[in-house]
């Protein structure tokens, strides 16, 4: 490993978050203008929102199922374990549907961005691409961007859903707690301020990991070990900092709706 | 090596195709210098390409050949200098301009860099398809410019089922498909068998010869380059032949490269006759 001045260090650090916030405003830019690859943006709906959809239901199922179990424990010292619903359902709705999907779309495909686009940075294809007459930006980091945010906001919905029903069915058959209760509990506890909080995150994580994924992939230097290094560091950073926007956006929407 | 200066023939013809617009130099360098991390890679480089040419560069591994064909394509910016493509300054100009600069030049890169994930067709035709051609025009000139490269058989393989040659081949078919004023030539024959480097070498001769491209050419081995300034193509027969009483090709010209600046710039003979030794012991490796 090579070591450099605290200077350079600093200088780089900078540097990169730079080249980040150009290529994310590029890529966010795109958006309003044209030409779209409608075509690489349903490619990247059906890789990244489908392909998905296996990991998010089995992470939002157990979560739920785990989160009721250990809810029923803590809430049953004070004789309150008809109150498991209401803790399974706002939990999943505010803050672990949003970032354990994030976490679990993060991994999968911020990684899958990073190496794609990384291998074909090493081989010259984003330069031939360039030469080509194609915006690169706009041929391969805005479709990705677009899909992410559009299917995780789906997704998030989804683990939501399946949480609340893992919730239930351990609820239901290891707690012996009534079911119909359970739901009804779950559902009556929800304000519009809980589902604001937990479909707005998703837009924001959407965007995190595609952009994040495409930046490392973008700039990926030094062959096989380069794309490798890439991947890695586009699920660490995309991971991070999902878990502090999910703190940002928590704290920003408490402000504006209140601790409700 | 070659008969005296006096009994060779040069072969004259008539400069390249019209290029609209651009009665000048196709491509200027005017005292550019660019490094990276530090390290200077090309240093007050100056030179000029007229219509028509092919400008074969050659130099040492690690010299800055490439960078000196992504600078004229403008996908690196120059730290000092000027570059004109088609009376055009490449280094100033805005990336969205760059595109339709671009459109004028071909470039064939060092190890091709086909898209993986496209098929022939697709990768030779990606430029038309992005242009929003017609599926029959596309496939037709996908077709003519697979047919100039003899490949027209591998038009629905990946780049993944096809061997290091039929890949430049390719990579040429692309570079060609929208008949550019300008081609850009980065090593075609580097890692290649001889057998395959002369068929890429006689590919190259055939757009210089047929479509009188304005080209530059970077290669490693001294026999491509000298088979290309001393051999023409004949498009009755098909194949390349060597230019009679040892005559040599005009419209190619040489530039040499040696750390990070330009130690030669000249026709074959002249470089053929140099008195340098560094290029005397170069030419003789």
């Amino acid at each position: 490993m090579k070591f450099v001045s605290p200077e350079v260090f600093a200088k780089q650090r900078v540097a990169a978050v730079q080249e980040y916030s150009l290529l994310a405003g590029q890529a966010f830019a795109n958006l309003f203008s044209k030409p779209r690859y409608w075509a690489d943006i349903y490619t990247q709906m059906d890789s990244i929102g489908f392909g998905s959809l296996p990991i998010v239901i089995l992470t939002g199922f157990f979560t739920g199922c785990v989160l009721a179990l250990q809810s029923a424990t803590a809430l049953q010292e004070f004789g309150a374990m008809s109150m498991t619903g209401r803790m399974v359902s706002l939990s999943m709705v505010r803050e672990l549907g949003p970032v354990l999907t994030g976490l679990m779309v993060s991994g999968r495909n911020a990684s899958g961005m990073a190496s794609e686009i990384g291998s074909m940075k090493v081989t010259e294809q984003i330069d031939a691409m360039r030469a080509l007459g194609t915006d690169p930006v706009r041929k391969l980091v805005t479709p990705r961007v677009i899909a992410t945010i559009l299917m995780l906001f789906f997704l998030t919905i989804i683990s939501d859903a399946f949480g609340t029903a893992g919730g239930g069915m351990v609820s239901v058959t290891l707690l012996h707690l009534n079911g119909s209760a359970y739901f009804h509990s779950a559902y009556r506890v929800l304000v519009y301020a809980d589902i604001i909080q937990g479909l707005t995150k998703p837009l924001f994580f959407g965007f995190i990991i595609a952009s994040v994924g495409c930046y490392f992939g973008m700039t990926t230097k030094g062959g096989t070990q380069g794309v490798g290094r890439a991947t890695t560091q586009a699920v660490v950073f995309s991971s991070v900092l999902i878990i502090v926007v999910d703190f940002l956006i928590s704290r920003a929407m408490i402000g504006i709706f209140g601790g409700q | 090596m070659m008969a005296a200066q006096s009994q060779i023939e040069i072969t004259h013809r008539t400069p390249g195709k019209a290029t609209p617009g651009t009665p000048g130099p196709v491509v200027v360098f005017d005292n550019v210098s660019v490094g990276f991390e530090g390290h200077p890679v090309l240093q007050d480089i100056s030179f000029k390409v007229e219509p028509g040419e092919t400008r074969i560069i050659l130099g040492p591994a690690g010299c800055g050949k490439s960078v000196l064909m992504k600078l004229t394509n403008g996908l690196i910016c120059p730290d000092d200098g000027a570059i004109t493509v088609f009376d055009q300054r490449v280094d100033t100009t805005s990336e969205l301009e760059l595109y339709k600069l671009r459109e004028r030049v071909g470039m064939v890169f060092q190890e091709s860099a086909l898209f993986d994930s496209l098929s022939v067709r697709d990768n030779v035709g990606y430029r038309l398809y992005e242009a929003g051609a017609s599926a029959e025009e596309a496939e037709g000139r996908v077709l003519e410019a697979l047919r100039f490269v003899e490949l027209e058989q591998a038009i629905d393989k990946f780049p993944s089922e096809l061997s290091g040659g039929m890949r430049r081949r390719v990579s040429i078919a692309r570079a060609i498909i929208t008949r550019p004023d300008l081609i850009l030539y980065d090593s075609p024959t580097g890692g290649l068998d001889p057998i395959t480097s002369t068929t890429i070498v006689e590919l190259v001769m055939k757009q210089r010869d047929v479509s009188h491209t304005t080209s530059l050419l970077i290669t490693h081995r001294m026999q491509d380059a000298f088979t290309l300034a001393m051999n023409r193509f004949n498009t009755r027969t098909g194949h390349m032949e060597r230019i009679p009483n040892d005559g040599i090709e005009a419209s190619t010209r040489f530039m040499v490269l040696n750390e990070h600046k330009i130690v030669f710039d000249g026709s074959t003979l002249e470089l053929v006759h140099t008195q340098d030794p560094w290029l005397k012991e170069y030419l003789s490796e």
